[in-house]
């Protein structure tokens, strides 16, 4: 036990001797050193921190932390460096290692150690060099995005450093990237620059982008007389008239841009700030201030002041009081012009070499390209998100009122009955997952019901009249709506999604889908099917395909169209329940959620042609393309996109009032 | 029988005439200008806007009732109307309140300065200053007030040319109709609309150049003035529906078919009705805004429009005075009712409050209402007093 005991004791002394060692060879160091670290500039600071290399790294390293941070102090008698616990008044003065002791003194006698931001940068330049080669992965981790977001010349070395030393894949890619862009930033090399641009090629990551957009920052305007012969120019700039492209050229005001870079006014200006001209503009509000200076009695130069009500008029006395050397001449609108198209303005590239920033012109033109490619990509996804979205909305639409005639505007009521129930069912549920199975047939239950508890009292009564059913409904649904905002209130409803359904599939930096919406697909996908099953492999699907042909003829055939009339409701009624769980995954559920899309879910379904499941697809794939469409043009304004997406739909019911898939044969009579 | 005709006519538009005037001057005796002051100036408001949506509901009436066109973008037009002279109403106060800072300036205000100015205090709320070219007739009344007619007019008879071109009939237009309204809504809910966005615009009770005579004295004119539009509208469309151009609209309504086959052009008949009914419809909103004090967007949603199908449907479609009714049943009530005036119901553990409860009232009672009197309440009262077969 005893001798065990001596085992450890000696293990530890063994183990801790080298590491005592170093520790005291390095106060030794900062001893010789003191007064270049407590008085320490760029200048000094180089060869204490090439000697401090040949130190033990983990103390070296903790020790410039320390320093870059401002927590090193020393006592001001003895001039030790030394870190501090503070205690009321006092200092506890502990060696560098933190564990030694040396004493208690008072505030006045320790003071702080503040290295100048020259020489923090010195310091941290090396304390990257020490935490990139750290034996911990996530130091080096960490160190590298540090790295990432304030890269600076002297890194160039530790980054190739690390690259070659570095033994994790991933990690050494990210660095090779690292060392990619401080190359393009800092390189005196342009065949290394001209390399490694080439190579960016087809790669569209984001920090790639940024880092050839960097490349080519230009300078703010210059002007001249004429263009200078050995500068890399970015862009000829024509006042009022030119825009100013990300990648520096630039280019004329189109419909999307009209932000000129520079005005003829401001061109007028720079002017005379370079003292190329040596009249001052005057701005119209100095015009009538100066005017306002000089009046006299009724009159200004001359002119009574009631005249001055027009812009002519008020020029015309101002000059007046230019004659009269009472103010600094005008400069015409014309006189503006004409000194400005004297001049030529433009903009330099910050990069001297022009090959370089032609060839990151040209690489960033092939990753336009591709990134291009990918935002149709993104907007097709988009577009099948939205139809998939108006699909499910509207296919129960399209059973009620394709298959029945029976208008329904409380279908959008059912929607938020579905997704309140989905709602209901989490509040008793916790699980996300468990409680998304229970209330998807629940939702389908309750809808059903309420479905055919409507058809039984009301719609029965007005098969023949498709107006009033209409009307007799929307009183439902507002009735529906007031009860449901009466017992939930009028503040949205979370219904949260189960975690497998949050986050998205990535493809690329600008390309990501997330899962709700490749469930909403999926879900919408699994409708279309039940329904054709459920339409043309089934009894009742057979029967209620006969009912809406012929009622009478069906009837006599031995089908009971009451009963299949109040199934067929029933049915349409709970697949909007179920749609309004999926509506309420990903937006709130409120009063109003069905209201907002009982309209687009009408349309799909005229638009589709009424009364086949087919023709609600084509029409929510039109409408939901259409709309993303349109918002692709002016992607702040999906009001206007919606606008024109229905004007576009009202003239199409003008061309094909039938919709797009239209029923022929005697179906087709109304 | 033609002398039974003219009598019922006579006497139906007499009577009413005579209702609506003492009617106004009743209110008129009881004001705070020109009587005792036991009816409120708001409470004046409150009537004269209902007499404006009586008229929609009237014009709703002609074109539903009359010639089955469930139109549910007739409130968009009323809204349209209300714009345009809220337009006006607006850029001349401004103009006014801007002319009259002027006056502390030292030089008169550029043409330039003016417009700046008056953009800036019109358009500053929606974060621009520059005047939008529609509003290019806003400082001349007569002009906006032409457009109040043509706006809407050449909206509905766009519209109302390419439907029924192509036939497009029932359930089918009303959708349609509803997706006009809720285009136009959406549109006006942008704020580069040039039209304020979701601010809408206010201060329209501030009837520039006669402001000095107060609300009580306004309130009371546009009262008037709503009642006397609502007499010749109400003369207007009951001899047209008593014409023989009536008889074709009812007739178009009962079987559109045997009316095209009789040789009329059946589509010129209902595009006249439809650009009429929108022209009237229009009008009637230019009335009502000014005594509203504001409009937005939100005013032209679908919603409205269906809220007014419901009004004539309640009152009794086919009946002009049905759509009076109704019309001012409902809005009079909806409004007691959700101002929190009707007395709460205590049901033990429960109380039913008016404000929340009237709506689940007004869609279930609107649903029997469907089901059981085709007629509305006129309808049913005939049912009850009339046992004539």
């Amino acid at each position: 036990m005893k001798i065990k005991f001596y085992i450890i004791l000696l293990y530890a002394f063994f183990i801790n001797l080298p590491a005592a060692a170093h520790h005291d060879e390095f106060n030794i160091f900062l001893i010789e050193n003191s007064k270049n670290i407590i008085k320490s500039s760029a200048k000094t600071v180089d060869s204490i921190l090439r000697d401090m290399q040949n130190f033990d790294d983990e103390i070296v390293s903790r020790f410039l932390e320390l320093w870059k941070s401002k927590s090193l102090y020393y006592i001001k008698e003895t001039k030790q460096v030394v870190i501090v616990n503070e205690n009321n008044e006092t200092f506890d003065a502990l060696e560098i290692d933190g564990l030694t002791r040396i004493g208690n003194y008072s505030k006045k006698k320790i003071k702080k150690i503040k290295p100048n931001s020259g020489v923090r940068a010195k310091i941290d330049s090396l304390l990257v060099k020490y935490q990139i080669s750290n034996s911990d992965i996530n130091v080096r981790r960490k160190s590298l995005d540090s790295l990432k977001r304030n890269i600076q010349p002297e890194h160039l070395v530790v980054l190739q450093d690390a690259y070659i030393n570095e033994s994790d894949a991933e990690l050494k890619t990210a660095i090779d990237r690292l060392l990619k862009f401080a190359i393009i930033k800092y390189s005196d090399s342009n065949d290394k620059k001209l390399e490694i641009i080439e190579s960016f090629k087809g790669d569209t990551a984001i920090e790639i982008r940024a880092s050839l957009n960097q490349l080519l920052n230009s300078s703010e305007v210059k002007v001249g007389i004429s263009l200078p012969n050995n500068r890399n120019i970015a862009r000829v700039i024509v006042p009022g008239f030119t825009i100013k492209n990300s990648n520096g050229t630039s280019d004329t005001t189109n419909f999307f841009n009209q932000d000129v870079e520079i005005s003829i006014n401001d061109a007028y200006d720079k002017l005379y700030a370079d003292n190329l001209v040596y009249k001052k503009r005057i701005t119209p509000e100095e015009l009538k201030k100066i005017l306002e200076q000089n009046i006299t009695g009724d009159t200004v130069g001359g002119y009574s002041i009631s005249s001055l009500d027009n812009e002519q008029s008020r020029i015309a006395a101002y000059n007046k009081l230019v004659v009269n050397n009472l103010a600094p001449p005008f400069i015409s609108e014309n006189k503006i012009n004409e000194e400005v198209n004297k001049f030529i303005f433009y903009s330099i590239y910050n990069e001297t070499s022009s090959e370089v920033t032609n060839a990151a012109l040209n690489t960033l033109a092939s990753i336009n390209f591709r990134v291009q490619i990918y935002k149709y990509i993104d907007l097709l996804i988009d577009g099948l998100s939205l139809a998939s979205i108006y699909f499910l909305g509207a296919i129960g639409l399209a059973i009620t009122f394709g298959v029945m005639r029976v208008i329904n505007m409380a279908h959008g009521e059912f929607i938020m009955m579905g997704a309140y129930t989905g709602y209901v069912v989490q509040q008793f549920i916790s699980n996300h997952t468990l409680s998304l199975l229970v209330a998807l047939p629940l939702a389908f239950i309750i809808t059903f019901i309420a479905g055919v508890i409507m058809e039984r009292l009301v719609i029965r009564h007005l098969y023949r009249k498709p107006l009033d059913t209409l009307l007799a409904t929307f009183g439902i649904s507002i009735a529906l709506q007031q009860i449901a905002k009466n017992i939930f209130g009028t503040q949205a409803r979370p219904l949260t999604s189960p975690s497998w359904l949050d986050g998205s599939l990535s493809l690329s930096d600008d390309l990501s889908i997330s899962y709700i919406r490749i469930a909403i697909f999926i879900l919408s996908l699994i409708f279309l099917g039940l329904l054709l099953f459920v339409m043309n492999r089934t009894r009742l699907g057979l029967e209620t395909r006969a009912v809406t042909q012929n009622p009478v003829m069906a009837s006599n055939m031995g089908i009971n169209p009451e009963r299949i009339n109040m199934l067929t409701f029933g049915f349409g009624s709970g697949i909007a329940g179920i749609a309004g769980i999926a509506i309420g995954l990903f937006s709130k559920v409120t009063s109003e959620l069905g209201s907002e899309y009982i309209v687009q879910s009408f349309m799909t379904v005229v638009v589709g042609g009424v009364g086949n499941i087919w023709g609600t697809l084509a029409g929510a794939s039109l409408i939901g393309f259409l709309q993303k469409f349109i918002e692709w043009f002016n992607p702040s304004n999906t009001l206007a996109a919606q606008t024109y997406m229905i004007i576009f739909i009202i003239l199409f019911i003008q061309f094909r009032p039938k919709g797009i898939v239209a029923l022929k044969g005697r179906a087709a009579d109304d | 029988m033609t002398n039974s005709i003219n009598d019922l006519l006579a006497r139906h538009t007499l009577i009413f005439t005579i209702v609506v005037v003492i009617f106004s001057l009743f209110i008129t005796f009881f004001s705070e200008p020109y009587g005792n002051g036991l009816i409120s100036t708001s409470f004046v408001k409150t009537l004269g806007k209902t007499v404006c949506l009586c008229i929609i509901a009237l014009a709703m009436d002609v074109v539903w009732g009359y010639c089955g066109i469930l139109s549910l973008g007739h409130f968009a037009f009323f809204g349209l109307g209300g714009y345009m002279i809220g337009m006006w109403l607006m850029y001349e106060r401004t103009a006014i309140i801007v002319q009259e800072a002027a006056t502390n300036e030292l030089l008169p205000l550029t043409e330039t300065e003016l417009s700046n100015a008056i953009g800036n205090q019109i358009f500053g709320v929606v974060g621009g200053y520059d005047i939008p070219s529609i509003w290019m007739f806003a400082d001349s009344l007569s002009l906006q007030l032409i457009l109040v007619i043509a706006v809407p007019g050449i909206l509905a008879f766009i519209f109302g040319w390419l439907a029924f071109r192509s036939r497009v009939t029932g359930v089918y237009l009303s959708i349609l109709t509803q997706a006009l309204t809720l285009a136009l809504s959406l549109y006006l809910f942008q704020n580069d609309s040039g039209l304020r966005g979701n601010n809408g615009l206010s201060g329209l009770q501030n009837i520039p150049g006669i402001e000095y005579l107060g609300q009580e004295v306004i309130s009371i004119g546009f009262f008037w003035a709503s009642c006397i539009f609502l007499i010749s509208i109400f003369l207007l469309f009951h001899s047209l529906m008593k014409s023989k151009f009536g008889l074709v609209i009812t007739s178009i309504r009962d079987n559109e078919t045997r009316v095209r086959f009789l040789g009329y052009n059946v589509e010129i008949f209902k595009l006249f009705i439809f650009v009429l009914t929108a022209i009237v419809s229009s009008i009637a909103g230019a009335l009502y805004y000014p005594q509203a004090g504001i409009i937005n967007p939100a005013e032209l949603a679908p919603i409205a429009s269906i809220y007014l199908a419901v009004w004539v449907a309640i009152g009794g479609r086919g009946k002009l005075y049905g759509a009076i009714i109704g019309a001012a049943f409902v809005s009079l009530f909806s409004s007691w009712f959700t101002g929190g005036q009707a007395p709460d119901i205590p049901l033990g553990i429960f109380t039913i409050e008016w404000v929340n409860w009237w709506t689940v009232l007004l869609g279930f009672g609107f649903v029997i209402i469907t089901i059981f009197s085709e007629n509305g309440i006129i309808g049913f009262l005939r049912n009850i007093f009339v046992k004539e077969k």
